[in-house]
């Protein structure tokens, strides 16, 4: 009987977790994409870079991340980011959804382009390892 | 004799400016005077979520049907930055603030540059305030119950 209320329970709180992936995870699947390994020092490159290809408030990932990705950011709005390395934020890299969603909308932003597989991989490995 | 007339011009400029955001008969819209501004939040999950990721999910009232029909249709240039959704989302997210918008004309686009909003924070809010707060999409950074609805002046 008590299995009865556990299985129901169990359908409740999972969405919540959103626990579809994780950054190793994410690392395999986009290098894979790729058809290389995955380069951390090229990731965090890319991530300090002013690229400036794409919507001139947003030249580069740190205008709201900041170049620590340990510290909370602060986008156009005012509004606090969460870190977004795993090591201050447990939750981040955690939804596939998510970050397919920020990569598609900020690489828009800050490149003017979609990012490939290969610079998804390396920014994911650079933030994992921070 | 000449606060009344001008409290009474006020709130007419007020209602003229923002018709949907006077109506006290259902749970839209703003209610009570300039100092317990009531407006319905945003009950809409996805709205909510989604909307609320970088601002507070704005009060549907707060634009009327033809705003929220261009914003929603330009979202990879929304105020300067890529807000992309899926297109279910957006649709979605699209639909609930068509049928809960505000009334107007025109598809004006940045709240704060409404008359009614220009009207309240114009000699409330200084340089200083507004630098603490970073924009004035931050609501939340002075109107401490903005997600829900709450835009008493504090």
């Amino acid at each position: 009987m008590k299995y009865l209320l556990i299985v129901p329970a169990l359908l409740i709180a999972t969405p919540a977790l959103a626990q579809s992936t994780s950054p190793s995870d994410l690392i395999q699947r986009y290098s894979a994409e790729a058809g290389r390994a995955a380069d951390a020092g090229r990731g965090k490159s890319f991530f300090l870079a002013n690229h400036g290809s794409g919507k001139p408030d947003t030249p580069s990932c740190t205008t709201c991340h900041t170049k620590n990705p340990r510290s909370a950011g602060k986008a156009r709005t005012g509004k606090t980011i969460d870190p977004l390395a795993p090591s201050a934020n447990g939750a981040r890299l955690t939804d596939l959804a998510k970050v397919e969603k920020w990569f598609r909308r900020n690489c828009d932003s800050v490149l003017g382009r979609s990012c490939t597989a290969g610079e998804k991989a390396d920014v994911v490995a650079w933030l994992a390892s921070q | 004799m000449y606060r009344m007339l001008l409290a009474a011009a006020t709130a007419g400029a007020i209602i003229l400016t923002v018709p949907a955001l006077a109506d006290d008969d259902d749970d839209r819209g703003r209610r009570g005077d300039d100092h317990h501004t009531r407006v319905s939040a945003v009950t809409h999950a996805a709205t909510k979520a989604e909307c609320g990721a970088c601002h507070i999910a704005y009060p549907a009232g707060f634009l009327p049907a033809a705003s929220w029909r261009k914003m929603m249709g330009d979202l990879d240039n929304h105020f300067g930055e890529s807000a992309a959704l899926d297109e279910a989302t957006r649709a979605d997210i699209q639909a609930y603030l068509v049928s809960h918008a505000g009334r107007g004309s025109g598809a004006p686009q940045r709240i704060s540059e409404l008359r009614w909003f220009v009207d309240e924070h114009r000699d409330e809010v200084s340089r200083r305030e507004l630098a603490r707060a970073g924009s004035w999409a931050n609501c939340g950074e002075c109107h401490r119950g903005a997600e829900r609805g709450y835009f008493d002046d504090d």
